[in-house]
């Protein structure tokens, strides 16, 4: 017996390594893991984007769950998520709100003008430290925010189709039948 | 030499340049330490270049988190309110020096456990192989060994 442990060992740590590295693969190291999540949305109330004299806060977020996408008009990605948004927006299944992130108003504006606006309102964040405060590094970014307006998920990146039907809308049917 | 002089000079006068772009200018004339200041953005990881801390990165969002720093320091923040703050909006991940903590006691301590195994190992090959030298030949086979020995010598001879 020992001689053939002996043997098929590094066999074994050959392969556990391999497979070790294969997953690092397929992981994206520019994903990283929000502490925010099950925490309670981080308080903000900042102008909207279209009605300059009403606020858009964290209070706006509660009784319902929404989305919360943070976005901007020098964003390619944003792009090439906004046909998802408006699709959503369409289906009427969840509340889209957005963070309209250290962007020129006029611009936001027209961009939301010519493309659609799939969002019920946005928050001008000119500065971006509500930006700072939701722990936003790279747009696009969409959180999940329950009905108590605490935080359940945080997509990195541009929402797809995909990621829509696998992995926001469950989530979101998920949360309106636990206390809706 | 003349012209070799001149590349090198303007070779420093961009490296230079480069190394002043990244960074905007503060005041350190108030209550902000600045070698303080410049260990703690050295400490922070900037999440858009990953292998780059806030103290080297021309990110925007490097930009504006040096702001921040400065900022908590102007209101009299310690040091670990800061790294604290960081670590509440963007996780363990912003810091270059990972907290010991279950989930990264693999990190911490992994080597250690890897060098005691590899100790270990040493140490007991070592130990066969005295033992194996040691009793290397039963008395038989001593007395075997010592007939084929003298048939050879006698051979020889």
């Amino acid at each position: 017996m020992p001689r053939f442990i002996r043997y098929l060992a590094p066999l074994a740590i050959f392969l556990a390594l391999a497979g070790l590295l294969f997953k690092g693969l397929s992981l994206d190291p520019r994903k990283v893991p929000s502490p925010l999540i099950d925490k309670p949305a981080p308080a903000f109330s900042l102008t909207r984007l279209k009605q300059q004299e009403a606020t858009l806060g964290s209070a706006d977020l509660k009784g319902k769950v929404s989305l919360f996408n943070v976005w901007a008009t020098w964003c390619v990605a944003c792009r090439s998520e906004h046909p998802v948004l408006m699709q959503l927006a369409e289906s009427g299944k969840v509340a889209i709100y957005g963070l309209n992130y250290k962007d020129n108003r006029a611009e936001a504006k027209r961009w939301l003008q010519r493309y659609g606006d799939p969002y019920l309102a946005n928050a001008f964040d000119s500065d971006g430290r509500v930006g700072i405060d939701w722990g936003v590094y790279g747009t696009p970014e969409t959180f999940i925010v329950d009905q108590q307006g605490v935080i359940r998920h945080k997509h990195i990146g541009p929402l797809t189709q995909e990621v829509v039907r696998d992995e926001i809308l469950p989530l979101v049917e998920k949360l309106e039948a636990t206390s809706g | 030499m003349r012209l070799l002089r001149t590349v090198l000079a303007a070779f420093c006068l961009t490296w230079a340049a480069a190394g002043l772009a990244g960074l905007e200018q503060f005041d350190f004339t108030g209550n902000v330490d600045e070698d303080r200041f410049k260990e703690l953005i050295a400490e922070i990881r900037c999440l858009v270049c990953q292998n780059q801390s806030l103290a080297d990165s021309d990110a925007e969002l490097a930009h504006d988190l040096r702001q921040e720093v400065y900022e908590l320091m102007q209101t009299g923040q310690e040091n670990t309110q800061i790294i604290d703050f960081m670590v509440a909006r963007y996780g363990d991940f912003v810091l270059y020096n990972p907290p010991v903590k279950p989930s990264t006691y693999l990190l911490w301590y992994g080597p250690f456990v890897l060098l005691a195994i590899g100790i270990l190992l040493l140490i007991k090959t070592v130990r066969q192989r005295t033992r194996q030298t040691e009793t290397a030949f039963s008395e038989q086979e001593q007395a075997r060994l010592k007939a084929i020995l003298g048939k050879e010598v006698d051979e020889d001879a």
